[in-house]
């Protein structure tokens, strides 16, 4: 079998199974599935950007809650539909911005310019309270989570958006990388300084690695708002911009799969330990540091050191 | 024969705070030569070749290529109009395999099947082709700067800039390298860092020598190795 052909057969096969395990999952598990599909699309837009591209945003909750408040904010005049458009080209314009902005930086400096927009939204989500109800946030009633006929808020409709969602980022990653502009940000992640040198617009291909990765961190927030009914501050919070960072460190960075099992794995760890005791944060801590410590590259990446090379 | 001009500085300098690295450059480069750029350490070589290709920004000067002005355009556009450039300090895409470091060079002209056919073919030539599937970090250094020919190559440059290209290579190598470059000569034209004198008299057809960021001398091989300051400057030395 060729790389290309094993590689879809494995991707392909992840998607089958996860549509499959809803009909087995029970009901509470069935619910944390569906909320890891969308934070995996989420740290698959990250993974973009941090994995591929090799820049380190602390900043990515920002395109999220641009998706989220983007979709619901609006889904009261315009409709579920629209709104979700809306969220995602919201949050696809402000990764044009703060990308040409951001990337006049690099290394450190782009990690805290990053940080500080996604702060700055922070802030504005919260002086604009009356609109968006700051910290406390604002449900989504449920008349409006309505997509054509599709009730968004039973569980196994939400399930299926969630992993359709999931499916369509999936399948982007897995595009990017077979393709030229794929390889040329791995590239550029690599050793800038030759890709420049070969004869590569560096700064409009990582510009572009922007754009792409927030437009997918806007649509998880979009439909992580719509599926879930909530929109609130917190998810603009510099935690949710940490959060996407652990798990593709976790599943492994510049792998497709790595941000599903990153995300999987934590979402799972942290419940797993607070069943246990108390003090789950801890558990979950030393499991994260026995990680980082002994699978350096993420679980994925240790996958494709170890057994599967041709792991994209 | 009337040479056409394929690149021309005037009066190109790069001043480090006070040091003048490269001072009034008045070169000329025509279409189909290999061109030997010799001089002392610190002579200013790699700023100069720097300021060809865009990496360096210059303190005063201009560049054409093909007679048009490109000191104003950056380095990815100059690369784009035919320039190829091998750096001094070997650099390669070390994680990734051998193929793919010369495919991402062909992939900017090339698409599809015709990429690795290039690739492979450029491989051959500098004889690496049986390393296609290693990573490139994994190979000795003087094949990683023969790989970095191979990429060199494959962009079917006007123009090859290579910087100290035999440092590190066995003496087989540095063989195979001279009739490398011998054999470019109705391709592309070339400009050629080089401190081993022996490469440099055997394939340069003319030969520019630097000293304190300024042309000392300019001719033919022979002519060089009489030229008195050149020898005093550089060869007597060495
Ligand atoms: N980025 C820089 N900042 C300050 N000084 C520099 C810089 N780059 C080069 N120089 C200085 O400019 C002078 C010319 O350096 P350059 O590297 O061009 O010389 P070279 O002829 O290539 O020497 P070598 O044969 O050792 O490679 C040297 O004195 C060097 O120390
Ligand atoms: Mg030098």
């Amino acid at each position: 079998m060729s790389d290309l052909r094993k590689s879809l057969v494995l991707h392909g096969g992840v998607l089958v199974l996860l549509f499959g395990l809803q009909f087995v999952l029970p009901a509470y598990h069935h619910g944390v599935v569906a909320r890891v599909m969308v934070m995996a699309s989420y740290a698959i837009g990250y993974n973009v950007l941090f994995g591929y591209t090799g820049l380190l945003s602390l900043g990515h909750a920002m395109f999220f809650a641009a998706g989220m408040y983007g979709m619901g904010l609006t889904v009261g005049v315009l409709g579920t539909a629209p709104a979700l458009a809306f969220g995602v080209v919201a949050g696809a314009l402000l990764a044009a911005v703060v990308g040409a902005l951001a990337l006049r930086t690099a290394g450190v400096a782009f990690m805290i310019v990053t940080l500080m927009f996604a702060q700055a939204g922070y802030l504005t989500i919260l002086y604009f309270g009356t609109y968006t109800r700051g910290d406390e946030g604002f449900v989504i009633p449920q008349a409006q989570r309505v997509l054509g006929a599709v009730d968004l808020s039973d569980p196994a409709n939400r399930y299926f958006a969630a992993l359709a969602l999931f499916a369509l980022c999936l399948m982007v990653s897995l595009r990017l990388v077979h393709t030229s502009f794929g390889r040329v940000l791995i590239a550029i992640r690599e050793n800038e300084e030759r890709a420049r040198m070969l004869g590569y617009n560096v700064f409009a291909r990582k510009w572009a690695a922007v754009v792409i990765s927030g437009t997918l961190s806007a649509a998880a927030g979009a439909f992580y708002g719509l599926l879930f009914g909530y929109a609130g501050a917190s998810f603009a919070g510099v935690q949710y911009s940490i959060f996407p960072l652990l798990w593709v460190l976790l599943g492994g960075a510049g792998t497709v799969l790595g941000p599903l099992v990153g995300t999987l794995f934590m979402f799972y760890l942290i419940d797993l330990s607070s069943g246990v005791t108390s003090a789950y944060m801890l558990i979950a801590g030393v499991a994260l540091v026995l990680l980082t410590l002994f699978a350096q590259q993420g679980l994925m990446g240790e996958v494709r050191a170890r057994v599967w090379r041709w792991l994209p | 024969m009337a040479a056409v001009s394929l690149l021309e500085t005037r009066g190109l300098s790069k001043h480090f705070a006070g040091l003048r690295a490269v001072e009034g450059v008045d070169f000329t480069l025509p279409e189909g030569e290999v061109r030997a750029l010799i001089g002392p350490n610190g002579a200013g070589k790699t700023t100069f070749v720097g300021m060809l290709c865009g990496r360096i920004a210059p303190s005063s000067g201009t560049v054409a290529f093909e007679g048009r002005d490109i000191s104003h355009l950056p380095a990815h556009r100059r690369i784009g109009l035919g320039m190829a450039y091998t750096f001094q300090i070997t650099s390669i895409f070390a994680r990734l395999p051998v193929l793919e470091n010369v495919a991402l060079a062909a992939r900017r002209r090339l698409k599809g099947a015709a990429v690795t056919r290039a690739s492979l073919a450029a491989l051959e030539r500098v004889g690496l082709a049986d390393r296609a599937d290693q990573i490139a970090g994994d190979l000795s250094y003087g094949h990683q700067r023969l790989l970095e020919i191979a990429m060199g190559l494959v962009q079917a440059p006007r123009l090859l800039i290579l910087d100290e290209p035999t440092q590190g290579l066995a003496d087989s190598e540095i063989a195979d390298f001279k009739a490398l470059v011998r054999g470019l000569v109705v391709e592309t034209t070339v400009l050629l860092i080089e401190h081993n004198m022996n490469v440099v008299m055997e394939t340069a057809d003319r030969i520019t020598v630097l000293n304190f960021g300024e042309v000392l001398a300019e001719g033919t091989p022979a002519e060089i190795r009489a030229n008195g300051a050149v020898q005093a400057a550089y060869l007597g030395t060495g």
